[in-house]
């Protein structure tokens, strides 16, 4: 059974944007190629483009964001959508039934797409698989699965440097565990043809069963970013301190923060990524942060004309089918 | 009343019969197997050509949900779904609401089949207050009101000293302690199986670990304390090595599988199937087909269904935040004779899997078809193929990962203490 299916819509084009697993190396490319043509929208006078004018979108954040929610409303304005914020605090929706009634009832003001973000894992795939036929979802994050317009703008930042996938190395470094961010991006670098990803942190963030996600297991700071193109440091959130995870800040500072000295053992022109907020002092210091092979801020500005990308050809599509069958 | 079965294959591991035999039972017992009585006259005769006539299935654990949560199931809506799946004996664990730990709620459960009168139902008691792991309960009244085991189910006994006294007590009073080897800090909070899908899915992962050291503590514990220890629903192949190699050693022990687990592994949850939402968690190929194995060696001595009737909201939600469990009576029966299908087992190896062993464990007089036993009897047609839609289930809880799957094996009549209690014409 092909649930990934659930990402396509019967004519074959893209419906839903929850997981970058499974997608075809073409999508991932037409992603990229398109957000390249609207990566100039945001430079000119006018920095509007009419593609989805009279469209409603929804953002439900279900966990906090400032960034993500914001870069999905300018995104989503940039391309003349109506937007509509809505915040949940996910106590008063724990249960299924009410999450359900609160979808219908977003449905029924007829809105056209949900960019969600809920803190449980799989909750963008119960979403998709809930809604009327009319509506796509984009995954803005659950749990700890995946962040798939994450993991394509890291992806378009990558190509804007490096050019080709096909010869680089890159390094994960942190808590691979936890991360939704790291899983989004292995998944797209692998399918991009990327021959060396390698994940590096203390066993403790990495899961056991790592390596069959297709990456290369390092558990030292200094061997794991040894040669490669890209370093992508991921954050380390301030609960891993509370539990068995970590004993401190300082001591995994030491271990496996990225100093200009650790980074002198990459590629002398490796980029070094990181998808925000950073924790200076923790996973990375200032001087490599905002040195020159820092590409952070790069990164915040691609994520408007990706997520612009993926919204068009999500809402898009319709236009090419207007007699679209509904399920 | 008398009733008849002719010409049934009958199968009754305890008695060693295995061949096409007719079957007599006047009022509530089985007066003969062969040849009828002299002056026997039936008043029912049921014509079991083609099918197999065995002992009605025992089943080791099936939530029912009443007392507490009728709104996923009652006694009498499971139990009439029991009878339809063959099983005519079941036991509840203790946690339902409240929990079986005074012999009230025992009563209460009893009074309440007693009105539903679809099959035997069988309590096991909590092995601690409210299953907190902090007060033993009183295990003696609970035996005198029924009591067949002691259990504190899926809630773990943190503290040692509570476990191990708490063992012994139930030594003292005979009771065999019913285990589940999850501990709950390794477990902690986790939804799948810690491997390749947990990784991929982004799931708190249930680590193997999580099983093998509370099997490793409680075999400790059975040494020092004497206690007849059964353990519930294994998962793992590993498990499943440290019990042979405890019971290579002389430990009186057994051991139960779900029957979801025989079939089912994590691959299964695909993109997050909250039907295969189950705890303890499916686990990887290599360990289903151990625990396969395990059921053919005898390593596992009984298959029982787990049943954990839901409501619809209850699976409706993302994976984590769904309820566990699988409403599975009706697919026990189907689901075992694969085995049988799969040249793993032979026919009575699998009535001696679902009923005789199963009994044994319980302390029951059941599970076999001697002359003078209750007569609870289970006839089946072993070939008839059918196909599961919810919608066609009995149970009030639809929730199944088998929907759909092309299912072989179909009760034809059950026979509860000489009462027909379910019959299938179709």
């Amino acid at each position: 059974m092909k649930q990934q299916d659930i990402q396509f819509d019967n004519t074959g084009k893209l419906r839903h944007f929850l997981t970058i697993e499974d997608l075809p190396r073409q999508t991932l490319i037409d992603i990229l190629d398109t957000a390249e043509n609207f990566s100039t929208v945001g430079t000119q006078q006018a920095k509007k483009v009419p593609l989805l004018r009279g469209k409603t979108i929804v953002n439900l954040f279900f966990e906090g964001s400032t960034r993500t929610r914001t870069t999905f409303e300018l995104a989503a304005k940039r391309l003349s959508a109506d937007v509509l914020n809505i915040n949940i605090n996910t106590s008063s929706t724990s249960k299924g039934e009410s999450l359900l009634d609160m979808l219908r009832n977003l449905e029924a003001m007829h809105t056209d797409m949900f960019v969600v973000r809920h803190g449980e894992s799989g909750a963008a795939h119960f979403i998709a698989e809930h809604v009327a036929p009319h509506i796509s979802v984009i995954n803005a994050g659950d749990g700890s699965h995946a962040h798939p317009t994450q993991g394509m703008l890291d992806m378009f930042t990558i190509r804007r440097h490096k050019q080709e996938f096909q010869n680089l190395r890159v390094a994960i470094v942190g808590d691979i565990m936890h991360s939704r961010v790291a899983r989004s991006q292995i998944h797209a670098l692998n399918r991009l043809g990327v021959p060396e990803v390698r994940v590096v942190g203390p066993h403790t963030l990495i899961p056991r069963t790592a390596s069959s996600l297709g990456v290369h297991v390092y558990h030292n700071l200094r061997e794991g970013i040894k040669d490669v193109d890209v370093v992508i440091m991921l954050r380390l959130q301030k609960e891993r301190m509370q539990g068995a995870m970590l004993p401190s800040e300082a001591e995994y500072f030491s271990q496996y923060g990225l100093t200009e000295e650790k980074l002198s053992l990459a590629k002398p022109d490796a980029i070094v990524m990181h998808p925000g907020p950073i924790n200076r002092g923790v996973e990375i210091e200032s001087e490599v942060a905002d040195g020159p092979q820092s590409v952070i801020l790069e990164q915040v500005t691609n994520g408007l004309a990706v997520r612009m990308a993926i919204m068009s050809m999500v809402l898009g599509r319709k236009q090419e089918s207007p007699l679209e069958v509904r399920e | 009343m008398k009733i008849a079965i002719t010409d049934g294959h009958v199968v009754d591991p305890r008695n060693q019969i295995n061949e096409r035999k007719d079957l007599f039972v006047h009022d509530d017992k089985i007066i003969a197997v062969g040849k009828a009585p002299s002056g026997f006259k039936a008043d029912l005769i049921i014509d079991a050509t083609n099918k197999i006539v065995s002992p009605g299935f025992v089943d080791l654990c099936a939530r029912l949900r009443e007392p507490g949560q009728e709104h996923k199931g009652t006694i009498l809506s499971e139990t009439r779904a029991a009878a339809a799946s063959g099983i005519t004996s079941l036991c509840i664990p203790p946690d339902t609401t409240p929990v079986i730990d005074t012999p009230a709620v025992i009563e209460l459960i009893h009074q309440r089949n007693e009105e539903a009168g679809f099959c035997r139902v069988y309590t096991m008691g909590a092995l601690t207050m409210g299953l907190a792991g902090e007060h033993l309960t009183e295990m003696a009244h609970l035996k005198d009101a029924g009591c067949v085991g002691v259990s504190n189910v899926m809630n773990c006994i943190n503290n040692p000293q509570v476990l191990r006294r708490s063992m012994e007590y139930a030594a003292s009073v005979d009771m065999t302690v019913f285990l589940h080897a999850q501990d709950s800090g390794l477990a902690n909070n986790g939804c799948a199986h810690e491997g390749a899908v947990s990784t991929r899915l982004g799931l708190a992962g249930i680590p193997e670990a999580a099983e093998t050291q509370a099997v490793a503590n409680f075999l400790m514990l059975v040494e020092q304390t004497g206690a007849r220890i059964h353990f519930c629903r294994l998962t793992t192949s590993r498990a499943i090595q440290m019990i042979s190699r405890a019971k290579y050693d002389g430990f009186d022990l057994t051991a139960d599988v779900a029957a979801h687990q025989l079939h089912l592994t994590e691959m299964d949850i695909g993109y997050f199937n909250s039907q295969c939402h189950v705890q303890p968690p499916l686990r990887t190929q290599r360990d289903r087909d151990a625990l396969r194995q395990a059921v053919v060696d005898s390593q596992i001595e009984a298959i029982c269904s787990d049943h954990q009737p839901h409501d619809i909201d209850a699976k409706l939600a993302p994976f984590p935040a769904t309820e566990p469990g699988i409403s599975a009576l009706e697919t026990l029966l189907p689901l075992s004779l694969r085995l049988v299908n799969d040249g793993l087992l032979d026919m009575p190896g699998l009535i001696d899997r679902l009923s005789t062993t199963p009994a044994e464990i319980l302390g029951l007089n059941a599970g076999h078809l001697s002359v003078d036993a209750k007569a609870d009897i289970t006839i089946f047609d072993p070939d008839k193929h059918w196909v599961l839609k919810p919608q066609n289930m009995l149970s009030e809880g639809r929730n199944t990962p088998f929907t759909n799957w092309e299912l072989q094996g179909s009760v034809y009549k059950t026979i509860c203490n000489g009462q027909v209690v379910y019959s299938n014409e179709h």
